[in-house]
Parts: structure tokens; C-alpha cells; sequence
């Protein structure tokens, strides 16, 4: 070959901006919008679709009536005009947050539940706060149980310091074997709520606030309640289940895997009706369970068996390595599930966990089946039947959607900012 | 080829293990295996893959159970009794081939969790001992950092670290340096080298020759779960006995 191929460049090339076609808006509009000529048709086709929504349902909220006493006073507003007929939210939203037997002037116990509840879950929720916080985070479940539930301050106060008393017991006698420390401090929390019963009888009056049955609760404040309270508790039995059915006890793993499975195996609804009347017979006559909490240990317990599968999911996923690691640096069962296992089973299992859980959130609603007044229960129930509004149900059942979107779409953004947090492990 | 070393050994028993035998199933993985290590001792094992070399010193800190015979370590011997294998798993150190950090935990925190759970030694105090041995590995800097920024030969180094955190009497490495890149095989080699001169106790299952030559008082060659043939480095690489050996060192030392 004759030809010179050396070649030495003098200078080098400076960066420069593409063109204009290529960059910015112009070329995600390209791109995304009209890259051939059938996703053109497709964009445009879309566009009329979005605009014939907007335009026949604009209207209808911009004419909504607010100030009305009955529907037909709405229609009478409106005259002959497409629009909503908003004036049922304003007329009924108590019925529709609190139900419509709980007393309107303790309206202010559960709205200050609510609040204390979002403080009690910051730290919790957020690993920056400062870690006093969690205090109070231990003591709320028993300050909003006697700010919803009204009665003397005492009832609380002792079943808090019966768990106070089982969780002290329990670190004292850790050392030894576990299954000792559980027991010893069962049996203490047990003989102080005994004694604690006498003690509240003794005297009803202190700080008390009216009692509000279980019976009388509703609204949305009821879906709250029983979601977040099945969702509190059946994440750690979920997580108990999931190790338990890993177990290398036979008698443990076949307790675990057994419960997951039928209650996996039968609909949420049976459940509730199973709460509802068939539970009542296991106990003697006088002990009548409260509905609410029946119905609450139902949801528990089928939010723990799906939850124990997305954990288990979590926990396949880690290689064997981490376990062997685990064990070769000397630590035990505990100590390895505690700092190694767990938290990054967990993390891998956020998404299904909030995904069972926002889906429990919404399946609170079924309690209205069998006749519990939360928020649906109350919109089928004593809204819509009322001669006063009947026929309502676009913009009741909209409201009640719109609630409900809120609240987990919010739980659901925290949970992807939270993976994005715990995201240690790539470069 | 540097220098070999000349370490002494002393005469305390360190591990003995006498008539052992593993099934794993049906298939019998480990047979009448008989090994004594002195104190001091730097044993590498070799041999084709599926002879049960990783299994052997798996067995030792009790990752793996045998069926029948004694394995006794340090004094202290191996039954199914959890708290002897709990004791003798904090004074054997095990390094592993995909090195097995914490990808959740910072370098610092992998260094120390054991130290303050298992030893109940105080945060601080652990932190300055680990930080002495991340200056041992050579990679103090990186303590902050997260196992997954890390390159495959600082994560072995720190995984090195992480076992000596615990003050540990016996090393065990399973495979140490097969997952990584050659650049990055000679700076864990170099901390093996650093960790024989300070007396510690190794057992090495390896296929890195010059490192047995180097540092080894002995070489083991397994195959088919039992141990073929074991000699001084020089004498087994120089005169292998057994034709197996024979075969096997034709095989690595060929190209």
C-alpha cells in the first residue's frame, strides 16, 4: 500500500450545541408526538378525545350548585342546564367524614386524632427526624383510642402501662430464652390489666369524655380508622409470618403456611360476614366483642397473609450469600435478620407491600355489606335514600373517589421516594 | 517469584478434624477426611472443582453440618449446639469468593456490626478498629462509601477487613480472588501475603500457585472428597507423588 494513513490532528474540536431540530422542545414534540406518520394520526386522534372530554364535562362543574337544601332545589337552580349538584357535599359532609350518629360537638376528638396521627407517623415515616419523636409515637395508639372512643383517661393510661410492663419484662429476661421472656412478660401484662380493670372502675370520671359506642362511628373517619389500624399491625404479623413459614421449626412453619394459605384462599367479604355473625357465637354471651374490632382482626389478619407473601418474595430475592455473611461474622438468628436480612428484604418489597396496603385502604369500603356506616355505607345508606337527595350519585360517589385518590396516591409517592432513598446498593 | 516466606509455626493445635464425613443427599461430598493445623499454618488447599474443597472448610465454621466424625476448633467442638457455633464462628474469620457485603450497610457500618453486636464492644472503639483495618487493606478513604461503588478487589479487601474486625484466630478463604479481574488479583494477594506475616492462621482454598509457593507451609491436593495427596510447597509442585496430582498440576501449570 502506497497511500499515506498517518494523519495527526492539530487542533482539537471544541463542543458545540446540536441543531435547533434537536433539542428541547421541538425535538420531544418530534419524538413523542409525531415520529410516523401513524403515531401522528394517534396524537391528533388522542387530542380530540381529551378536548370532547373537557368540553362536555367542564360545564357540569362550573354550573354546580354549592347552596341548596334538596335536589330539587338544584334542578330548580340550574333550569333545564347540564351541571352538579355540589350543594349535597356542603349539605351532608359531616355525615360524610364522621357518619351521622356521632356527636357533632366531639367532632373536634377525631379531627385532633387525625393531626396527632400525622405526627406519630413522621418519625416512623422519615428516618431525619429526630428518633425522641417515636415516643410519642408509642404512646398515640392509646391517646387516640380515648380521644375517639371518649371514657376516663385511665383506660388508656393502664393499657398503656401494661405494655409498658410486658416490653420492660421482656428486655429483663431476653438474655435467658426467648420463649421464657414472651411468656413472663404476657403473664405480667396480663395480671396488671386485671388489677388495672379495678383500678378504672374505681373511678370513671377522671378527664373522661363522652363515650362514643363503636356502633356509632361512620364516614370516612371509620375507612381511617380500620385502615390504618390493619395496616399498622398486619405488616409486623406479616413480616412474623413470612419468617415463621421460612422457619426450620416444622410445627412454626406449618402453623404459618396453613393460616397464609386459607386465609389467601377465601374473599375478604366472607370474612367480614364471618366477623360479623359467626364470631360473635365463639364468645361467651356477655363478652360481646366490638364489631369494629372484629372486623378489624379479620382485615389484620388478610392483609398479614398477602403481606407474609410479598415478604417472603423479599427474602427469596436475597442471594444465600447474605445469610452465610451473616452467619460466618458470628451473628445470631436475631442479630442477622435485625441488621442484614430484613431491612434489605424489606426494601425490595416496599412496592408490594403498599400496594396490598392501599388496596386493604380501599377494601375498608366493604364493611358497608354488612351494615357499617363508613363513607359508601353512608352515601347508599341514609344519603341517597333520603327523599332529599335522591339520586345524587355522580358527584357523591366523584367525592368519595376523590378522597380516597388522595390518600393513596399519597402513600403511594412516599413509597417511591422512599426506594429512591433507601437505594444504596447501585452506583 | 518474591521471596518465601519463612514463618514459624507453632506447635498449639488450631483445628482438628478426624474421620469426617458429609452426604449431601445421597452423595457423599466430604470422606474420612483427617487434618490437623497447627497454629500458624498457611494451608492451601487445591483441586479440581467438585472435590469438596469449598466443603471442607465450609464445614469448619459450621456453614455446612457434617454427618459423622469431629471437627474440633480452637478447643471448642462442633456439635449441632448453637452457642459452640456461635463462639466458634466469631473466632474464624471466612472470606468468600463474591466477597458477600452488606450492599445496605456503608463500609464503616459492615466493618462494625459484628464487633458492636456479637462483641458488644463500644461504637467508637470499633470504629477506630476498623478504621485500623481499612488502613491495613489500604482503603481507609472509602469507608463512607457503599459496597456497590466500590471496584471487586477493594470489596474483597474490605470483606478481608470486615472478618479481622473480629480479632478472629483463624482465616478461612473460599475462592478469594477466582471472581475478580487479574488487575485487581494482586492487591488482594498482597493483603493475604501482609495477614501470613503477622502469624495468622489460614487455610486457602486457591488456585493461585505462585501464592502457594509463596506463603503455603502446606499444600493440599482434594479430589473426589477425600485428600489425595499433601505435602511441603517445593515437594509437591516439584515431585508430586500421585498420578491424580500429577494430571491436575499437568493441567494448571501447562500453558
Amino acid at each position: 500500500m502506497s497511500e499515506d494513513n498517518s494523519f495527526v490532528r492539530k487542533e482539537m474540536i471544541s463542543e458545540r450545541i446540536p441543531p435547533a431540530a434537536e433539542r428541547g422542545l421541538v425535538k420531544w414534540v418530534r419524538e413523542n408526538l409525531f415520529s410516523s406518520a401513524f403515531n401522528t394520526i394517534m396524537t391528533f386522534i388522542s387530542l380530540w378525545v381529551i378536548y370532547s372530554i373537557i368540553v362536555s364535562v367542564t360545564p357540569w362543574f362550573l354550573n354546580g350548585v354549592w347552596d341548596a337544601k334538596t335536589v330539587r332545589e338544584c334542578y330548580d337552580l340550574l333550569d333545564g342546564k347540564s351541571g352538579a349538584c355540589f350543594a349535597v357535599l356542603k349539605e351532608r359532609f359531616p355525615q360524610l367524614i364522621y357518619g351521622f350518629k356521632y356527636p357533632s360537638s366531639e367532632y373536634w376528638r377525631p379531627n385532633l386524632a387525625t393531626v396527632l396521627l400525622l405526627i406519630a407517623l413522621a418519625p416512623i415515616l422519615f428516618r431525619r427526624l429526630p428518633r425522641q419523636l417515636l415516643i410519642f409515637s408509642a404512646v398515640y395508639p392509646f391517646l387516640a383510642f380515648w380521644l375517639i372512643w371518649g371514657g376516663s383517661i385511665l383506660t388508656s393510661v393502664s393499657a398503656f402501662l401494661g405494655c409498658a410492663l410486658a416490653i420492660i419484662c421482656y428486655r429483663r429476661f431476653s438474655s435467658g430464652s426467648f420463649a421464657i421472656a414472651v411468656l413472663v412478660s404476657l403473664i405480667a401484662a396480663n395480671v396488671w390489666w386485671i388489677i388495672g380493670g379495678y383500678i378504672v372502675d374505681l373511678n370513671k370520671s377522671l378527664l373522661a369524655l363522652e363515650v362514643v359506642p363503636s356502633r356509632d362511628m361512620g364516614g370516612f373517619m371509620l375507612n381511617l380508622l380500620l385502615g390504618t389500624i390493619a395496616v399498622c399491625l398486619s405488616i409486623p404479623l406479616g413480616i412474623a409470618l413470612a419468617l415463621g413459614r421460612q422457619s426450620g421449626m416444622p410445627i412454626i412453619k406449618w402453623i404459618c403456611v396453613v393460616f397464609i394459605e386459607f386465609i389467601r384462599g377465601v374473599p375478604l367479604i366472607t370474612l367480614l360476614f364471618v366477623a360479623n355473625v359467626i364470631l360473635a357465637f365463639f364468645f361467651p354471651p356477655d363478652t360481646s366483642l366490638d364489631l369494629i374490632l372484629r372486623v378489624l382482626i379479620m382485615m389484620t389478619f388478610f392483609n398479614a397473609a398477602y403481606i407474609a407473601e410479598v415478604v417472603r418474595g423479599g427474602l427469596a430475592a436475597l442471594s444465600k450469600g447474605q445469610y452465610e455473611a451473616a452467619d460466618s461474622i458470628g451473628l445470631d438468628y436475631t442479630q442477622s435478620m435485625r441488621f442484614i436480612i430484613l431491612p434489605q428484604a424489606l426494601k425490595i418489597s416496599i412496592p408490594g407491600i403498599v400496594n396490598v396496603s392501599v388496596g386493604m385502604l380501599k377494601d375498608t369500603t366493604l364493611v358497608s355489606i354488612i351494615s357499617m356506616f363508613d363513607l359508601v355505607g353512608m352515601i347508599r345508606g341514609p344519603i341517597l335514600s333520603s327523599t332529599d337527595w335522591n339520586g345524587v350519585y355522580w358527584e357523591l360517589f366523584g367525592a368519595a373517589a376523590a378522597i380516597f385518590f388522595v390518600v393513596c396516591f399519597s402513600v403511594s409517592k412516599y413509597s417511591q421516594w422512599l426506594e429512591r432513598q433507601l437505594e444504596t446498593d447501585k452506583r | 517469584m518474591a521471596e518465601k516466606l519463612k514463618l514459624e509455626v507453632s506447635d498449639e493445635i488450631a483445628i482438628k478434624i478426624q474421620g469426617m464425613n458429609k452426604w449431601f443427599g445421597s452423595f457423599h461430598v466430604l470422606r474420612d477426611i483427617d487434618l490437623t493445623v497447627n497454629r500458624g499454618e498457611r494451608i492451601v488447599v487445591c483441586g479440581p472443582s467438585g472435590s469438596g474443597k469449598s466443603t471442607l472448610i465450609r464445614c469448619i465454621n459450621a456453614l455446612e453440618d457434617h454427618q459423622s466424625g469431629q471437627i474440633i476448633v480452637d478447643g471448642t467442638e462442633l456439635t449441632s449446639d448453637i452457642k459452640n457455633i456461635d463462639r466458634i464462628r466469631s473466632e474464624v474469620g471466612m472470606c468468600f469468593q463474591h466477597f458477600n457485603l452488606f450492599p445496605h450497610l456503608s463500609i464503616l457500618e459492615n466493618c462494625t456490626l459484628a464487633p458492636i453486636w456479637v462483641r458488644k464492644i463500644p461504637k467508637k472503639e470499633a470504629e477506630e478498629t476498623a478504621m485500623h483495618f481499612l488502613e491495613k487493606v489500604k482503603i481507609p478513604e472509602q469507608a463512607d462509601k457503599y459496597p456497590g461503588q466500590l471496584s471487586g478487589g477493594q470489596q474483597q479487601r474490605v470483606a478481608i477487613a470486615r472478618s479481622l474486625c473480629m480479632r478472629p484466630r483463624i482465616m478461612l478463604f473460599d475462592e478469594p480472588t477466582s471472581a475478580l479481574d487479574p488487575e485487581m488479583i494482586k492487591e488482594v494477594l498482597d493483603t493475604m501475603i501482609e495477614l501470613a506475616e503477622d502469624g495468622m492462621t489460614m487455610i486457602c482454598v486457591t488456585h493461585e500457585m505462585g501464592f502457594a509457593r509463596q506463603v503455603a507451609n502446606r499444600v493440599i491436593f482434594m479430589d473426589d472428597g477425600q485428600i489425595v495427596e499433601q505435602n511441603e510447597p517445593e515437594q509437591f509442585f516439584n515431585n508430586p507423588q500421585s498420578d491424580r496430582t500429577k494430571l491436575f498440576l499437568s493441567q494448571i501449570l501447562g500453558h
